[in-house]
C-alpha cells in the first residue's frame, strides 16, 4: 500500500491510464485543429471529437448531436442557466434551484438577480428624474423616494413589470436527509418559471435527488430541467430519455478523465434552445465557440466509456468498501453522526460528523489520507458548509464533518488503514478537546454560556 | 495552506494536555470560544498565592492552529508572574507560530484564555477574602 492515500474523490479523480493511452496520439502527432476543414490534420481532429461525443452521448442516453463540449463544468453550469434564460426572455424570468446545489449553480444564479436588482434600481431613478427636475444623486435618492411615494408609482408598477433583464430565483430548502421536496418544489412554479436546476448528486454528502419524478414534473408544466450530473453520472443510472431531462453538465475530471473539459447536454427533441455565452467563430453549433481541446475530449469520452461499461461493478464494489468503512468506525466510536440519507446516496460518498473534534484538526492528524472536511477552517470564508447547513446540521457538527470519496483505484487495505488511523486520531483529539470532557461529565453544551468571537 | 513548522511541532506534541481541579482556589479556568465558531479553548493555571503560574494545563476544540496556540502559551506562561502572563498579546502567539491572516483568530483566543484564566483567579481570591473578612466581622 502507498502513502498518501487518495480519498477525495469529489474533488477530483485520478486519470485512468487507459485515458491517458487514448489520448496521448492527440497531444502528440495529431495535433490538428478540428475545426480545420481542408488537410488530413483537422480531419483526424473532427473524426477523434466525433468519436468522444458518441462515448459521452452514450454514458447519458443522449445522441451526439445534443452534447456541446466546454472547458468543464462551471462553464457548462453558466451555459445552461444564463443560456437558457437568455433565450427564453419572452416566456419568463423564474429560475427555480436548490440551497445545496454547487455553487457554479448558485453564484450564477446570484448574478441574474443583482443583474435584475440593477435594472429596477435605474428605473426607480430614471422615474425620479421624470417626476421632478433636480438631479437625482446617491445621495438624495432614498429622501426623493420618500418624497415621491415611490412605491405606491403606478408608471414604475408598469415599467418593472416589463424589466426581462437578469432573473427571480427561488432557492428550495431541503429536507433533513439533504433529498427536495417535491411539493415544495411544484409550489413553487409559476407561469414565469423558465427553468428549474437541480443536482444528480450532491458533491459533499453523495445524496441522490428524485430526478425520475422532478422531471415529469417539470415536463407536465412545460418547465425545463436542468441537472448538474457532474457527481452523479457515471456512477448512478442517468438517463436523459428516461427522467425526462433537457439540459445537463458533466464533468471529464470527475469521471477518472482530464482536467479543463466537460460537456453541456442540450434536448433536440422536443427542442431546447440557449443563446451563446461565449462568441467567436461559431464551434460546437454556434453555442460555445471556441478551439476544442482535442485531447482533452478524447480522454473525455474513453473515460465516459469506461464509467459506462463498469458503472455497475464499480457502484457494488464502492458500496461494499463504504459499507466496509462506516461500520469500522461506527463500532469503535461514539457520537458520530452521518450527514444526508444513507439511502438515496452515491456508493463511494461517506460524509460523517465526529462530535467534539473540528475537521480540521482530524484531517491534519491523519495527513497521510487526503479527505475534506466541512469545517470553516477548510474554506476562505470561515463559515462551516452551506451544505450541512441546509440540512439543519448544528453549526458545531458541520466543523466536524469529514467527506469520504471513495474511488475506482481505493482498495480494501486502504478502507482499513484509513478506518484505524481516523478512530486513534478520533480518540486522541477527543482526550484532548475540552467539549468531550464536558459531555462526558453530563454538561449540555447547548447550555453553556459560549464567548462567541 | 501549508502549516509552520512550529504549527506541526505543537500540534503532533502538544505540551501540557489535561486537566486541573477547577474547584483548587489556586486554580483559574478560562474556557472561551463557542462549538459553533469551530474553536473553544480551555486552559488553566495553578497560580501561587505570591501570583507566580506554577503549572499550566489546556484542552481545545479547534483547528491545528488553535491547539498550537493553547500548547505555546501554556509552555510560554509557566514560571511567569500574573502580570507577565497579562502582557502576552495574541501578536506574539501569531508571530512566534508563523499564523497566516486567515488564523489570526486562534492567536486572538489564547490571549484571550490566559485573561480568562487570570480572571477566575482573581476572582475566586475575591471571593475567599471577602468570605474571611465576613468571618471576622462576624
Amino acid at each position: 500500500m502507498k502513502l498518501p492515500i487518495y480519498m477525495d474523490n469529489h474533488a477530483t479523480t485520478p486519470l485512468d491510464p487507459r485515458v491517458l493511452e487514448a489520448m496521448r496520439p492527440y497531444l502528440e502527432d495529431d495535433f490538428g485543429n478540428a475545426a480545420s476543414r481542408n488537410h488530413p490534420f483537422g480531419w483526424k481532429a473532427e473524426a477523434a471529437v466525433e468519436k468522444a461525443r458518441k462515448q459521452v452521448a452514450a454514458l447519458i442516453g443522449a445522441s451526439n448531436k445534443e452534447i456541446v463540449f466546454t472547458s468543464g463544468a462551471t462553464e457548462s453550469n453558466n451555459l445552461a442557466i444564463k443560456g437558457a434564460l437568455e433565450f427564453y426572455r419572452s416566456k419568463g424570468d423564474h429560475v427555480v434551484t436548490v440551497t445545496t446545489e454547487h455553487k457554479a449553480v448558485l453564484d450564477t444564479c446570484k448574478r441574474l438577480e443583482r443583474q435584475r436588482a440593477e435594472r429596477l434600481e435605474e428605473l426607480r431613478w430614471m422615474r425620479l428624474s421624470e417626476l421632478q427636475p433636480q438631479p437625482v444623486t446617491a445621495e438624495n435618492a432614498a429622501a426623493l423616494a420618500i418624497k415621491h411615494d415611490l412605491d405606491n408609482d403606478p408608471v414604475l408598477r408598469r415599467w418593472e413589470s416589463m424589466v426581462t433583464a437578469g432573473a427571480r430565483v427561488t432557492y428550495l430548502p431541503v429536507k433533513a436527509d439533504g433529498l427536495v421536496d417535491l411539493k415544495e418544489l411544484e409550489a413553487a412554479l409559476t407561469d414565469k418559471t423558465v427553468l428549474v436546476s437541480v443536482m444528480l448528486a450532491n458533491n459533499e454528502i453523495g445524496v441522490v435527488q428524485p430526478i425520475a419524478e422532478i422531471g415529469a414534473l417539470c415536463r407536465a408544466r412545460g418547465v425545463l430541467l436542468h441537472v448538474d450530473a457532474v457527481q452523479g453520472a457515471g456512477r448512478v443510472l442517468f438517463d436523459v430519455e428516461a427522467l425526462k431531462v433537457d439540459l445537463a453538465s458533466l464533468s471529464g475530471h470527475k469521471l477518472y478523465g482530464p482536467k479543463g473539459v466537460g460537456a453541456l447536454y442540450v434536448r433536440r427533441k422536443p427542442r431546447v434552445r440557449i443563446a451563446p455565452q461565449v462568441d467567436g467563430g461559431g464551434h460546437e453549433r454556434g453555442m460555445r465557440s471556441g478551439t476544442l481541446n482535442v485531447a482533452g475530449i478524447v480522454g473525455f469520452g474513453k473515460a465516459a466509456e469506461l464509467a459506462a461499461a463498469e458503472r455497475e461493478a464499480e457502484a457494488a464494489r464502492l458500496l461494499k468498501l463504504r459499507q466496509r468503512l462506516r461500520d469500522k468506525l461506527f463500532t469503535a466510536l461514539d457520537h458520530v453522526a452521518v450527514n444526508g440519507s444513507l439511502e438515496h446516496r452515491l456508493a463511494g460518498n461517506l460524509n460523517v460528523s465526529f462530535a467534539f473534534v473540528e475537521g480540521e484538526a482530524l484531517m491534519m492528524a491523519i495527513k497521510d489520507v487526503a479527505v475534506s472536511s466541512g469545517s470553516a477552517c477548510t474554506s476562505a470564508s470561515l463559515e462551516p458548509s452551506y451544505v450541512l447547513r441546509a440540512l439543519g446540521v448544528d453549526e458545531e457538527l458541520a466543523h466536524s464533518s469529514i467527506r469520504f470519496g471513495l474511488g475506482r483505484f481505493n482498495t480494501e487495505e486502504e478502507v482499513d488503514f484509513v478506518a484505524d488511523l481516523v478512530i486513534a486520531k478520533v480518540r486522541k483529539l477527543r482526550e484532548m478537546s475540552p467539549l468531550y470532557e464536558m459531555a462526558r461529565e453530563g454538561i449540555d453544551l447547548k447550555n453553556v454560556q459560549w464567548t462567541a468571537h | 495552506m501549508a502549516y509552520s513548522d512550529k504549527v506541526l511541532d505543537h500540534y503532533e506534541n502538544p505540551r501540557n494536555v489535561g486537566t486541573l481541579d477547577k474547584e483548587d482556589p489556586n486554580v483559574g479556568t478560562g474556557l472561551v470560544g463557542a462549538p459553533a465558531c469551530g474553536d473553544v479553548m480551555r486552559l488553566q493555571l495553578r497560580i501561587t498565592d505570591d501570583g507566580v503560574i506554577e503549572e499550566a494545563k489546556f484542552k481545545t476544540f479547534g483547528c491545528g492552529s488553535a491547539i498550537a496556540s493553547s500548547s505555546l502559551v501554556t509552555e510560554w506562561v509557566k514560571g511567569m508572574s500574573v502580570d507577565q502572563a497579562m502582557s502576552i498579546s495574541n501578536e506574539d502567539v501569531a508571530r512566534e507560530l508563523a499564523l497566516p491572516p486567515v488564523k489570526i483568530h486562534c492567536s486572538v483566543l489564547a490571549e484571550d484564555a490566559i485573561k480568562a484564566a487570570i480572571e477566575d483567579f482573581r476572582k475566586k481570591r475575591e471571593a475567599r477574602k471577602a468570605g474571611t473578612a465576613q468571618v471576622q466581622n462576624g
